[in-house]
C-alpha cells in the first residue's frame, strides 16, 4: 500500500510493480510445479515427501484463504479449519455419490471441490453475518467457537447413499449407526459419525492441487488489486475513516470473509479425497492455529510468503524426523526464534548488523538512528 | 435431586474455569496478549503435584506448594524469555510465539512424562452425604468451589487495596502514564504472570483430580473453555471471569445430563456467540465506544 502512496506520482509505475510482483508469483508457482513434476516422473523423489504434496497444495491454498482475512481484511480468525472440514464432508460426499454417474475422475475432483466451496461459503455466510460485527479478541473467540460447532456437528452427521439417494442420520444422542440409515443393499456408507468419512476413493492429484493454488491465486490476487480490495483494505487500516467515505463495511468484511471460507473449502475438499480415512476431529483448533502460524510467519498481507510459509513449515516436520523425538520441540523452538528474530527490535539491530557495518564504514558510530528504524 | 447433583458438579467444574479465566483475563488486562500457553501451565502443575505425591511420597499441600511454585518459576521463565522481547511487537507476533510455548511445554512434557494418560489420584477423597444418601457432593467439588471463592475474594482485595495490585491496574489501563507515575511496568507484568501461573497451578491439581487423569494435552481444551470463559464475562474484568466461568460450567453440566453428551461443548459455544452477539464486550465487560 505505502509503496503505491509514495509512488502517487508515477502511478502508472507503482501498477506495474505490483502486477510484475504478481505475475512473478504465478510463474514461481508454475515452476515450482514443474520441477516437482519433473522430478516426479525421473523418480528423484522420496516417498514420504511424493506423499505429501497433495497436503502441501491443501495448506498452501489455506493460507492464501486465511491472508484474505487476517492480513488483507485485517481481521483475526480461529476457526479457519472449520469451512475446511465443511468443505472435506461435502465434497467427499459429492464425490463418493457421483461415482457412478461420472467416471472420470478430475472431473469429479473438480465437482467435489466446487461442492465443498459452495456449502463453506454458505457456511462462511452464516458464521460471518453475525460475527463480524465484532472486534478484535472477541471476534476471534467467536470465529475458534464456530469452529469447534462445526466441528462436532459434523462428528454427530451419518451419511449415506444408495439409488435412492443421499440418507442423512443426525447422531446427537450417540445411540444411532449407520443401520439407522436405511440404505439399500448396493448403498454405501459415506460419513460414519465420530469415525468421520471411511473407505473414500483417494481421486486428489498434483495436478488438481495446482490447479487449485492457481484458481485462488487468480482470485485473491484480483481481489485485492480491485476496486472492493482497496475497499477492504481501507476497512483494515482505518474502520471509521473509510466508513465515513461510503464505504458498506458488512458488504466488504462479508464478501473478503466468504470469499476466504469459500477458498478454504475447495481446499478442504481437495484434502478429504486424499485420504481413505478422515475424521472430523482433523479439523480441531490445532489445524486453524497452524494455519494462522503460516500466514503470520509468510507475512501479513503477503500472498507469495504465505506459500513459502506453508510449504517449508509442512515439509520442516518431516525433515526434522532425523531427531525422531525431538522434532516437535524442535518445530516449536524454531516458531519461538524465527518470531523473536523478525519481531524483537534488539535482536533485528543484531542480524542486519553485518550489512549496516559494511555501509556505515564511513559515517561511523550512528547508533540511536539505526535502533528506531529497526521498528515496523 | 438429580437436577441439583448435576448443577453442584456444574458449579464445581466452573470453579475449575473460573479459576484458570482468572489467570487469564489478569494477564490479558495487563499485557493485552493472549497467553495461549497458560492451558498447558495448567498441565505442567499436574504433572508437578502428581510426580511429588507418588515419587516424593510428600503429603497433598505440600505437593500443591510446590507446584506453585514450580508454575510461577516457569511462568516468570516464559514472559522473561518470550513475551518481554516482543513488548512493542504487533499482537499477532506475540500471540504465535505464545502458540510456539504451547507447543514446547506440550512436547517437553511429552519427552519427559511420555504420551500415555497417568492416572491422577484425587486429593481429597470421599463424599458428603445429603438428603439421606440421595444427594453426594465429592469433597473434591466442595474444596474447588470453597478454592475458587477464596482466590476470588483475595484477588478482587489484592488488586483493589494494595499497592502492586494498584499498580496493576494502572498498567493495564496505561502503561506510558504508569511508568511516567514511577511504577516499574516490567515487574508489574512479571507479577501479574507469576500470579496467573500460581493459579494454574491450582486448577490443574483439581482440574486432575476431577479428571483423575493426566497427559501432555490435558491444559488445551479446559485452557480454551477458560478462555471462553474469560471472554463470556468481559475480558479484563476479574469478577467477569468469575461469573463467566461458573456460568460456563452450569451450562455445560446441564447440556451434557439433558440435551447431549456429543453436542455439550458446541452448545456452551453457542451460548457465548449469543451473550455476545446481544453484550458485545461481555457480561460484565466495559463497552468503549471508538472516538473520532
Amino acid at each position: 500500500m505505502s509503496k503505491i502512496i509514495r509512488l502517487g506520482k508515477n502511478r502508472s509505475i507503482a501498477l506495474t510493480k505490483t502486477r510484475v510482483m504478481d505475475f512473478a508469483t504465478y510463474l514461481g508457482v508454475i515452476i515450482a510445479f514443474a520441477v516437482v513434476t519433473a522430478m516426479g516422473s525421473a523418480g528423484m523423489l522420496t516417498r514420504s515427501f511424493s506423499g505429501q504434496l497433495v497436503p502441501i497444495c491443501c495448506y498452501i491454498v489455506m493460507a492464501i484463504s486465511l491472508n484474505l482475512t487476517v492480513g488483507i481484511l485485517g481481521e483475526l480468525s480461529l476457526g479457519h479449519a472449520g469451512f475446511m472440514s465443511v468443505g472435506a464432508f461435502s465434497g467427499v460426499i459429492a464425490a463418493m455419490s457421483l461415482q457412478g454417474a461420472i467416471p472420470s475422475d478430475p472431473l469429479r475432483l473438480g465437482i467435489a471441490m466446487a461442492v465443498g466451496a459452495a456449502f463453506a461459503a454458505l457456511a462462511g455466510l452464516i458464521v460471518g453475518v453475525p460475527v463480524l460485527r465484532l472486534r478484535g479478541d472477541y471476534l476471534a473467540i467467536v470465529t475458534l467457537a464456530f469452529g469447534e460447532i462445526i466441528k462436532e456437528l459434523i462428528n454427530c452427521l451419518i451419511v449415506g447413499y444408495d439409488e435412492n439417494g443421499l440418507h442423512i442420520v443426525f447422531n446427537a444422542t450417540g445411540t444411532k449407526s449407520v443401520a439407522d440409515l436405511g440404505l439399500t443393499e448396493s448403498g454405501i456408507a459415506i460419513i460414519k459419525g465420530a469415525q468421520g468419512a471411511t473407505g473414500t476413493d483417494m481421486i486428489a492429484s498434483f495436478t488438481g492441487g495446482f490447479v487449485l493454488i492457481m484458481i485462488s491465486l487468480i482470485i485473491v490476487l484480483n481481489l485485492v488489486r480491485s476496486r472492493s480490495g482497496r475497499a477492504i483494505m481501507a476497512l483494515r487500516d482505518n474502520r471509521i475513516a473509510a466508513e465515513s467515505v461510503g464505504i458498506n463495511v458488512t458488504k466488504y468484511k462479508l464478501m473478503a470473509f466468504v470469499t476466504s471460507a469459500a477458498l478454504a473449502g475447495a481446499a478442504g475438499a481437495l484434502y478429504g479425497l486424499n485420504f481413505s480415512n478422515l475424521a472430523a476431529s482433523k479439523f480441531n483448533f490445532n489445524t486453524s492455529i497452524l494455519i494462522l502460524v503460516f500466514v503470520v510467519l509468510g507475512g501479513l498481507g503477503n500472498i507469495w510468503g504465505s506459500i513459502i510459509a506453508a510449504t517449508v513449515l509442512t515439509i520442516l516436520p518431516e525433515a526434522l524426523r532425523g531427531f525422531e523425538d525431538y522434532r516437535m520441540l524442535a518445530y516449536a523452538i524454531v516458531l519461538i526464534l524465527v518470531m523473536l528474530a523478525t519481531n524483537n527490535p534488539q535482536l533485528k539491530e543484531l542480524f542486519s548488523k553485518p550489512v549496516r557495518s559494511l555501509k556505515s564504514q564511513l559515517s561511523g558510530g550512528a547508533k540511536k538512528g539505526g535502533a528506531a528504524g529497526g521498528q515496523n | 435431586m438429580e437436577f441439583l447433583s448435576y448443577l453442584i458438579s456444574g458449579i464445581s467444574l466452573g470453579s475449575v474455569y473460573a479459576i484458570i479465566a482468572l489467570g487469564y483475563t489478569m494477564v490479558y488486562g495487563i499485557a493485552k496478549m493472549l497467553n495461549f500457553a497458560h492451558g498447558d501451565v495448567i498441565m505442567v502443575g499436574g504433572y508437578i503435584s502428581l510426580l511429588s505425591m507418588t515419587a516424593l511420597g510428600l503429603p497433598w499441600p505440600v505437593a500443591v506448594l510446590l507446584a506453585m511454585l514450580v508454575c510461577t518459576v516457569l511462568g516468570v521463565i516464559i514472559e522473561g524469555l518470550a513475551y518481554r522481547p516482543l513488548r512493542s511487537a504487533p499482537s499477532l507476533a506475540v500471540l504465535i510465539t505464545a502458540i510456539g510455548v504451547s507447543y514446547f511445554l506440550q512436547n517437553s512434557a511429552q519427552l519427559l512424562w511420555g504420551a500415555s494418560p497417568m492416572s491422577y489420584t484425587p486429593i481429597v477423597s470421599g463424599s458428603v452425604q445429603m438428603f439421606g444418601g440421595r444427594l453426594s457432593i465429592s469433597y473434591v467439588s466442595l474444596l474447588t468451589i470453597a478454592m475458587c471463592i477464596v482466590i476470588m475474594a483475595g484477588l478482587t482485595l489484592f488488586t483493589g487495596k494494595s499497592k502492586l495490585g494498584k499498580a496493576m491496574r494502572a498498567c493495564s489501563e496505561d502503561k506510558g502514564a504508569a511508568q511516567l507515575m514511577g511504577i516499574n511496568v516490567n515487574l508489574t507484568i512479571s507479577l501479574t504472570f507469576a500470579i496467573g501461573s500460581a493459579l494454574a497451578a491450582i486448577a490443574g491439581v483439581l482440574l486432575c483430580s476431577f479428571n483423575t487423569s493426566l497427559m501432555p494435552t490435558t491444559g488445551s481444551m479446559p485452557g480454551i473453555k477458560a478462555f471462553t470463559a474469560a471472554v463470556f464475562g468481559g475480558i479484563g474484568s476479574i469478577p467477569g471471569a468469575f461469573l463467566g466461568g461458573i456460568l460456563l460450567g452450569i451450562i455445560e453440566s446441564l447440556a451434557k445430563a439433558y440435551i447431549s453428551t456429543q453436542l455439550a461443548n458446541s452448545i456452551v459455544f453457542a451460548v457465548l456467540i449469543i451473550t455476545l452477539l446481544v453484550r458485545p464486550a461481555g457480561l460484565l465487560g466495559k463497552y468503549v465506544p471508538e472516538k473520532v
